[in-house]
């Protein structure tokens, strides 16, 4: 079977010049050009590269939603099985151009084969959606990387997709978390793995514990009278209903929500959309997870200055850490646009 | 303590008149065992049976709980003990013969947000160890006057008795596979293999709250401190599960009775080390009490005199702490450790998996990847309710689409990325 690749290129690999001409838009052209033909011709049948599409790296880099959407709409007419891009070694621009497009091809579902340097920031930026081989730092190395990436589109041709892991494949780690089917279930894995830990053996764990990033305290609030306090939580109190649809494990968003002239909630104005936790006591009393009750007494004995009108709130269950930085990431804009002194965060 | 399990192999299940068991074939008279289960409450409103095969076109969700039928032929108590008066006796000797190949499934309205799904066939069956049993599912609905917590107990309850009224038929029943398991008090053990490493288990069980329990003899788990147990004593029933934690890697029943961890050091006792038995421990919410059950923990495994142990999770998230506080204070105490867990790594894997870590951590199994999503296409056959796809932990809104095909984390799955290792789904870095 042959598979059907597009390739990406910039102006140089593209053959249209040099630094004059990188600001050159996006131009599709039949057939493989410049280090395809090669590719083609080691592929030996086994793919063939109907279009290359040839982008000046300034142009791609200065003009990226335009240049995205125009690689979007040409992959979704031809839909290639394959994106191939580069190599880019460890030129900035196209190396970044190269991650970006390989981003764009798997929002589509099409994977992407690349080949860049290591030090490249496109590697580092977008390693999540590409397989990229290591390659040279310059284009002195072509003659090393594209043996390199014909060897991973033949085995991701072969395999259908199912590529193994970095050191059998030859691809720079992605940074991704794969499932697969073992051989053996967990539990004899793990009596294994103890026979060689026991006997002073090597073993090989198959999870890295991860290292955390450490939040620095901020300075205490110097005046509460006179702070607005907001509550954020990932207890998942909502408005009764959901109203934005928050998963109940592993939710896709955040919502934000009014408690402008509330002075409580109750079962029948909020609820949690929360599945990991008993969520009776909390849909008896919201209040319990998400203190409006409690922040408006204090407003009233001037504790506090004021409660902020808006509350922000997703669902901690099985949410990957990920999302959940980039949720509180984004709280955390809110909050400062509004001007709030501080938050309570809830958890549960 | 010495049990003998045999293994009665059940080719076939089947409604009947009587229900009965002859050369393999499971008998089950519809009609009584409906008059049965509804008996057990009188809050339950509507029971159906069904029988799922493997490759079926059937979905069963969601589903509360997997329970194997077993009973005991010689020694003393009863199949899950502890759960009525005069049934306190201890578990785990003499003779227990299980029906080998099928189990009971119950289903029915949703309690929590997280029960699961089971699919006898398509993609979504290599996810599930239970699409290969040959599942009596029980379809029971109680009446609105029961709470959340009712509910679950009457389920659980429908589970168990059906599933040890099924055992009974085992009992005369000659055994195709039989095998002994023994382990000898703590001093006798330790004296029969006296040059070889002493190893145990840490067995975390699900605590985190109602709706989130395990029973321990009866006992809610959350109310005891980490103590010992012989490892034959789960495969009569010491561990019941009564929780509706994620379904990927929530504990059934069955899963307990068959403890693979147990089951795998069993194989190379008294050959690679010596497996000394069992530390059964909690997953509490309350930060006192992790620090409490795992400073237990480790002071029983240096009171055994262990050299290593295996410890296992169960659930996510919160329990990942429990995890790694016993990971921590054991190898602080020269114990060295191997964990089971799964991991949350986002849709694309590309997050980091865990809630907790520690660099003692060096020897880590996983059981898969919960949020990788997965497409699970219509089945000809829908046992129990299958709009609840929408808001079971997995799945959300939308998940459930019109021609009844289903879009969802693999963590809508019973028992996917079981934490016992009960399956086979790893997680590569790719």
């Amino acid at each position: 079977m042959t598979i059907k690749i597009v390739h990406y290129l910039n102006q140089f690999f593209g053959q249209k010049g040099g630094e004059e001409a990188a600001n050159l838009p996006i131009e599709l052209v039949n057939g493989p050009v410049g280090p395809g033909t090669a590719l083609q011709a080691a592929l030996a049948g086994k793919g063939e590269i109907v279009r290359t599409i040839i982008c000046g790296d300034s142009y791609f880099n200065e003009n990226e939603g335009v240049a995205c959407m125009g690689i979007r709409e040409i992959l979704e007419d031809i839909k290639p099985d394959l994106l191939v891009a580069g190599p880019a070694f460890n030129a900035g621009r196209y190396g970044m151009a190269c991650g970006k497009v390989g981003e764009v091809a798997h929002g589509l579902g099409i994977a992407t084969i690349s080949g860049m340097y290591n030090e490249n920031p496109g590697y580092e930026l977008y390693k999540n959606y590409s397989y990229m081989v290591p390659t040279s730092n310059s284009a002195a190395g072509m003659r090393q990387a594209l043996p390199a990436m014909v060897k991973l589109i033949t085995t991701w041709a072969e395999k259908e997709g199912r590529l193994g892991t970095p050191e059998e494949e030859g691809y720079m780690p992605r940074g991704l978390r794969v499932n697969v089917f073992s051989e053996e279930r967990g539990a004899r894995r793990a009596v294994n793995m103890l026979i060689s830990k026991l006997a002073g053996e090597p073993f090989k764990t198959e999870y890295e514990m991860p290292v955390f990033d450490r939040v620095e305290p901020q300075p205490p609030v110097m005046d509460l009278s006179k702070a607005t306090i907001a509550l954020v939580t990932s207890g998942g109190v909502v408005p009764k209903g959901n109203p934005d649809r928050i998963e109940s494990s592993s939710a896709s968003k955040f919502g934000e929500y009014s408690v402008a002239g509330l002075q409580t909630l109750t079962c029948e104005s909020h609820e949690t959309a929360h599945g990991g936790y008993d969520p009776v006591a909390c849909n008896q009393d919201p209040n319990r997870v998400l203190p409006v009750d409690v922040l408006r007494d204090m407003e009233r004995e001037g504790k506090i200055g004021k409660l902020h009108d808006l509350y922000y709130s997703t669902v901690g269950n099985g949410t990957s850490v990920a999302n959940a930085k980039a949720y509180g990431h984004a709280i955390a804009m809110h909050l400062l646009n509004a001007g709030v002194s501080a938050a309570i965060l809830t958890s549960t | 303590m010495k049990l003998e399990i045999g293994n009665i192999h059940v080719k076939a299940l089947e409604f009947a008149e009587n229900t009965a068991l002859s050369a393999g074939t499971v008998q089950i008279d519809q009609q009584a065992l409906v008059g049965f289960i509804r008996e057990l409450d009188h809050r339950i409103a509507s029971v159906a049976l069904d029988i799922a095969r493997p490759g079926d076109k059937t979905r069963i969700m969601p589903v509360k709980d997997v329970i194997e039928p077993r009973c005991k032929v010689e020694g003393k108590g009863s199949m899950f003990p502890g759960r009525n008066p005069g049934e306190e006796a201890m578990v785990g000797e003499g003779r227990t013969h299980v029906l080998k190949g099928m189990a009971v499934v119950t289903t029915g309205k949703v309690v929590g947000f997280q029960e699961g799904i089971i699919d006898m066939s398509g993609p979504g069956a290599e996810y599930t160890p239970f699409s290969t049993t040959l599942n009596l599912v029980i379809t029971c609905e109680v009446d609105d006057t029961c709470n959340q917590y009712d509910h679950e107990a009457i389920l659980r309850k429908v589970g168990i008795e059906t599933a040890n009224l099924i055992g009974q038929l085992a009992k005369t029943a000659i055994a195709d596979h039989s095998r002994t398991y023994e382990t000898k008090p703590l001093l006798e053990q330790a004296a029969q293999y006296p040059n070889l490493p002493k190893v145990g288990y840490v067995y975390m069980l699900q605590s985190q709250g109602l709706l989130h329990d395990t029973y321990l003899y009866g006992v809610d788990v959350k109310t005891i401190l980490p103590t010992l147990l012989y490892p034959t004593e789960v495969m009569d029933g010491a561990i019941m599960s009564g929780n509706c934690v994620s379904a990927c890697d929530k504990n059934p029943s069955i899963v307990h009775q068959n403890s693979p961890v147990i089951h795998e050091l069993f194989e190379h006792h008294g050959s690679k080390y010596n497996f000394m038995g069992v530390i059964v421990t909690n997953e509490n919410v309350t930060l006192a009490d992790k620090e409490r059950s795992s400073n237990y923990v480790a002071k029983l495994a240096v009171q055994m005199g262990l050299d290593a142990v295996i410890i296992s999770e169960e659930g996510f998230g919160n329990p990942d702490a429990d995890l790694v506080m016993n990971c921590r204070k054991l190898e602080d105490a020269g114990i060295k450790t191997v964990l089971l867990t799964d991991e949350y790594a986002g849709q694309n894997g590309e997050s980091q998996s865990l809630a907790d870590s520690t660099p003692k951590g060096d020897a880590v199994v996983t059981n898969g990847n919960a949020n990788q999503v997965v497409h699970l296409p219509a089945m000809d056959k829908l046992l129990g309710h299958d709009t609840y796809a929408n808001v079971i932990a997995g799945g959300w809104d939308g998940s459930l689409h019109a021609d009844g095909s289903i879009t969802a984390e693999i963590q809508v799955i019973t028992g996917a990325t079981n934490e016992l290792g009960y399956h086979n789904l790893t997680t590569i870095a790719g």
